[in-house]
């Protein structure tokens, strides 16, 4: 029950909002891009929080860590590239489009493909047939069940 | 004495309530396959009696929250003395076990209100549907006996309990789980029609007529349950955040997506006998979307595979009961879906077509939606990687199927049914498309430079706003204003309904959009006397009090919001500190307006002086709520349609059934 309640607490223990004032740098459109990549960084330690929203002492380092790659000028994949090579793949919200992962981002368009093509071909029928046309075949259960149906 | 009488009489009342309904799951069903008309009579006042006991005991652990009874384990770890009453009460589902037993009241409400309603229904479908929908009420009472107990006692009670988790301690998600419960379960119900017609080999229109009203009730639910969750994460959490792609919401958006597709497929059903065996797929579908999410809520296995490892009696024991009547359903489904033969024809320009697009979208977006929340476990289990699947890729990829569910909408919500002529119907709704493209072509050209979203999500909402309100329009007919005014209050409710609600949704899209696209955000520190201009507006500082409410400590700024010198109001944002459960919460102070929301929050203390304070101005925010609200009460509206009244219905539908006994 305690560790429940533990788990429940680490669901949802985000009290305060992220990004405090000294972290903020001066420049607003280098802030801005901070944000930005900061919005698509996980915080390790929290549950699908990204460290732009999370309270948490690493989120606030990771935080740090994204605005001095940008000061020393890096561009926004590199810093992305930093902070994966640091923390592994984890720690990206949106997922890459490498190996695997291609199923997840392709799942969408191609069951959409084949739900259309399904869906299509219904349509099809539906138009051609009359209320008689095209009753698939029925089993032998099938029939018996009719019949029982039918003699009611 | 008798506190503790009580409470075993509730244990007791849970283990009778299994007993009955392993009868109400066995009698019935073999009544209706043998014709023995007395077996199946056993279903309806089983229904009841099992509602009844299940009653008491829930009634029995409320009782214990209520009077602090620290006897018993679940009390003591999630109540207090000091704990405000309502919250004693919500506290009782505000846990694993209270809230499965919650499950199961509401599971055996919808069965007795079946058996109680269901009086028109041919005697075997309605045996059949009861004995089905006791069958689950097996399986999740054996769940909460064996696994999940809530009467479970300690030997030697504690002085005082460990208080709820003070984020839980809010109106907001007091009434969040009951709603998205109801709609979950009450998706069962649908369940044990669909089973049941399979068993019986026949889905008829009356079928669709009896289905609608059920789905609409849990639509209508999850509505109201997913809305109240939104709204509390918006102005608990402390930045305003609404909506997160966490899989335990995602866990709530998936039924209510399948639902809302199942909603319209049973039109087809009931209008033009086409569609069955997808509708059946459908209703299958819907209550094992339920299951998953109860089963991702209750086992923790995506926050963590290691929690689940720790820990899988729970979690197999859903996943069992999810294979057993999926796996059992769907076999039966291959088994019968064939015979299910659609008798309406239709054309390929025509509001059928269009209604299989409408669930054609929504089904593939709830499988997004689904492979998404539970991409980060597959990945890790049969491919070692650790991976996230967050916002960024669930706002790509879901979004564009709600974009083309948007534009379509209006349009086959006026095609006619059979066979249509598109230029009719998009002659009737250009003047509702002009106006909606040149709003968002307006507000593009006067927000230069940004994001196309608000824009887009602007002319989305007009489109289907201005959609419902030409849709409702069409229907009466010609003549002068007053009459045709006349005509409208008249149409059928189900009618309205449906205008409401996709009108709803246009605003919930539009808030949505617009939320995102122009929040503004200020993150400063201030002292007392300071001011912050952000927007229009000035925020100035004027004190910081520390309060001691009931069960907490808070740290309160108090500040007055300015415009153009004139004091507005005062917002006073709360930082707590729950001692018992030891935890700090911030209670963001919101002025809601009708344009825009003034979003304001106190942080800690800073060690140069003053206080980190966030203010943020949040356009539309409520707007997305309240869209939320209007579908429901389309739902509402729908449902009250003299058509649908259950009883009704079947009456009707009964005689004309008895003339067509098979397809």
């Amino acid at each position: 029950m305690k560790k429940l309640f533990l788990i429940l607490s680490l669901m949802l223990a985000t009290p305060v909002a992220a990004v405090q004032p000294d972290e903020i740098l001066a420049d607003p459109a280098m802030e801005e891009r901070a944000r930005d990549i900061s919005a698509g960084l996980r915080c390790l330690v929290c549950r699908n929080e990204s460290i732009d929203e999370s309270n948490a002492e690493l989120a606030r380092d990771l935080r740090l860590l994204v605005r001095e790659r940008l000061v020393a000028g890096d561009t926004n994949d590199e810093v992305v590239d930093f902070v994966v090579d640091r923390y592994g793949e984890y720690v990206l919200l949106r997922p890459t489009l490498t190996g695997a992962n291609l199923v997840l981002w392709i799942a969408g368009p191609v069951m959409l493909l084949i739900a259309l093509a399904v869906g299509g071909a219904y349509i099809a029928r539906r138009r051609k047939d009359g209320p008689e046309g095209a009753k698939p075949a029925l089993s032998d259960a099938e029939q018996a069940r009719l019949d029982e149906i039918l003699s009611q | 004495m008798i506190r503790g009488m009580i409470i075993e009489l509730g244990h007791f009342a849970l283990i009778l309530s299994l007993a009955v309904a392993i009868v109400q799951g066995t009698v019935p069903l073999i009544g209706a396959h043998k014709r023995w008309y007395g077996w199946m009579a056993v279903a309806e006042p089983a229904a009841t009696i099992q509602f009844l006991l299940v009653a008491a005991s829930f009634g029995a652990l409320t009782y214990a929250f209520v009077t602090s009874d620290f006897s018993l384990q679940l009390v003591v770890a999630n109540s207090h003395t000091d704990k405000p009453m309502i919250y004693k009460i919500s506290g009782v589902w505000g846990n694993h076990e209270g809230s499965m037993l919650l499950w199961v009241l509401i599971l055996a409400l919808f069965g007795a209100m079946a058996a109680w309603f269901g009086g028109n229904l041919p005697p075997t479908l309605r045996a059949r549907v009861l004995g089905v929908q006791s069958l689950i009420a097996v399986a999740f009472l054996l769940f909460i006996i064996l696994t999940s107990n809530p009467f479970t006692r300690l030997e030697v009670p504690p002085f005082n309990g460990q208080d709820l988790n003070p984020l839980l301690q809010d109106p907001g998600l007091a009434f969040h789980p009951p709603f998205l419960y109801l709609g979950y379960v009450g998706l069962s119900i649908c369940f044990s029609f669909a089973v049941a017609a399979l068993i019986e080999g026949r889905v008829d229109a009356a079928w669709g007529r009896w289905v609608r009203p059920w789905t609409l009730l849990s639509w209508i639910c999850l509505s109201i349950g997913i809305g109240l969750g939104s709204w509390w994460a918006y102005y608990e959490l402390g930045w305003g955040g609404f909506w997160f792609w966490d899989p335990v919401e995602n866990a709530s958006f998936m039924p209510w997506l399948i639902a809302a597709a199942l909603l319209h497929s049973a039109i087809v059903v009931e209008k033009r006998e086409s569609l069955k065996s997808w509708t059946i797929l459908l209703a299958i579908m819907a209550f094992g979307f339920s299951l998953i999410g109860t089963f991702i809520v209750r086992s923790g296995v995506i926050t963590s595979v290691h929690a689940f490892a720790n820990d899988p009696e729970r979690g197999v024991f859903i996943l069992g009961i999810l294979a057993v009547f999926m796996g059992g359903a769907l076999t039966l489904y291959a088994a019968r879906a064939g015979a299910l033969t659609a008798k309406g024809v239709f054309g390929v320009v025509s509001r059928e077509s269009l209604l299989v697009m409408n669930n054609i979208l929504l089904a593939v977006a709830a499988l997004v939606v689904f492979v998404g929340t539970i991409w980060p476990l597959v990945a890790e289990v049969t491919l070692g990687r650790k991976l996230s699947v967050g916002p960024p890729f669930f706002n790509m990829a879901f979004t564009p199927f709600m974009v083309v569910l948007a534009l379509l909408l209006p349009i086959g919500a006026m095609l006619p049914w059979k066979r249509a002529k598109m230029g009719r119907v998009f002659l009737q709704l250009s003047g509702a498309f002009v106006l909606s493209l040149s709003l968002a072509a307006l507000v593009w050209a006067m927000q230069t430079g940004r994001s196309a979203l608000g824009p887009v999500g602007l002319f989305l909402g007009a489109w289907l706003v201005s959609g419902a309100v030409v849709d409702l329009a069409s229907r009466t007919g010609r003549g002068d204003i007053t009459a045709r005014l006349r005509r409208v209050m008249r149409l059928p409710r189900a009618d309205w309904g449906k205008a409401i609600a996709h009108a709803g949704l246009g605003i919930t899209i539009f808030g949505i959009a617009g939320l995102m696209a122009w929040e503004q955000e200020d993150i400063r520190v201030m002292n007392i006397g300071d001011t912050a201009i952000v927007d229009d507006l000035t925020i100035r500082m004027d004190d910081v009090e520390q309060v001691r409410g009931p069960n907490y400590f808070s740290t309160m700024g108090v500040f007055t919001i300015l415009k153009d010198g004139q004091e507005l109001y005062t917002l006073r944002p709360e930082k707590r500190v729950y001692p018992v459960a030891a935890m700090p919460t911030t209670e963001a102070d919101i002025h809601n307006g009708f344009w825009r929301d003034v979003y304001l929050v106190i942080g800690d203390a800073q060690e140069s002086g003053g206080f980190a304070v966030r203010t943020y101005l949040k356009p539309f925010a409520n707007w997305i709520w309240a869209g939320s609200i209007i579908m429901a009460l389309g739902g509402v509206f729908s449902l009250s349609d003299r058509r649908y009244r259950v009883a009704a219905g079947a009456r009707k539908t009964a005689k004309a059934s008895g003339a067509v006994p098979a397809e």
